[in-house]
């Protein structure tokens, strides 16, 4: 018997440390990463309420954040291969094209 | 007993979360998401969403982060350089990220007697599997937006071969 409260608050840390990976990471990749971090925590937020509510919808929004996560991750992975080739680098701070 | 999980598999989640912001080296990262995912699988499963905890072994720490880590491979990414980001987000980003953090922590301690405690997924208390139920729903009400998905990710597919084909 685990209160539900503590999976939300679990979820919430990994939520913020994902927050705290994205701001601080330099390399782009890690910071793609630190994103579905962010998702998986949400996820586990969807997961908890399901079981609270008795109800499968939030199950079934997991499985579609899965699927246009994982989409997303084929075409983010493809623009930073795009990226790396045009500037040979990972690193945010040298991708300023459209700064100022 | 479900404490016991939660709490061995929680710190190894939190624990995979922060060896991602520590590691300097991308292959690091990726594999301690990794072990983030696994535990967040038999979090899941303990949350009764069987389902869910087989498809996050499969697509995310299998199909997804195996596409990472061929990424970072074939890049031969190595170790990040230390430069100092943007000072806004250092100013505004952490303090914001902790503050979100003690908002979320106090409303749900707050509201924790509303919030009720778990049962142990349905494979232990002899209830009958939700999978039965989330393909009924996914496949009957939801099945434009199913269909959808699968669009979707032709689309993605196709998008990933032009954005990383070479250009000639």
């Amino acid at each position: 018997m685990v209160p539900i409260a503590y999976y939300l608050i679990l979820a919430a840390i990994l939520f913020c440390i994902g927050i705290a990976a994205f701001l601080i990471k330099r390399n782009v990749i890690t910071i793609f990463m630190s994103i579905e971090l962010m998702l998986n925590a949400v996820n586990l937020t969807f997961v908890a309420f399901a079981h609270m509510w008795h109800q499968v919808s939030g199950q079934i929004f997991v499985f579609f954040v899965m699927v246009v996560a994982a989409a997303e991750a084929a075409v983010g992975l493809a623009i930073i291969i795009a990226l790396f080739r045009a500037r040979q680098t990972l690193n945010v701070d040298s991708v300023n094209l459209m700064k100022n | 007993m479900q404490l016991a999980l939660f709490i061995i598999f929680g710190l190894l989640a939190v624990a995979g979360a922060l060896n991602l912001l520590f590691q300097r080296h991308p292959i690091n990262s990726a594999l301690s998401l990794v072990v983030v995912m696994m535990s967040l699988a038999v979090l899941y499963w303990s949350l009764g969403a069987e389902f869910l905890a087989a498809a996050q072994v499969i697509v995310y720490a299998g199909a997804v982060m195996v596409l990472f880590v061929f990424v970072v491979m074939l890049l031969n990414a190595g170790e990040e350089e230390r430069t100092h980001g943007s000072r806004v987000a250092y100013i505004a980003g952490i303090p914001g990220a902790v503050a979100i953090f003690g908002l979320l922590t106090y409303v749900f301690l707050r509201s924790k007697g509303g919030l009720g405690t778990t049962q142990i997924g349905g494979d232990l208390s002899n209830v009958s599997s939700n999978i039965r139920d989330i393909s009924h729903m996914l496949f009957t009400s939801l099945l434009l937006p199913f269909e959808v998905t699968s669009i979707l990710i032709l689309i993605a597919i196709l998008g990933a071969v032009v954005l990383a084909r070479k250009e000639v």
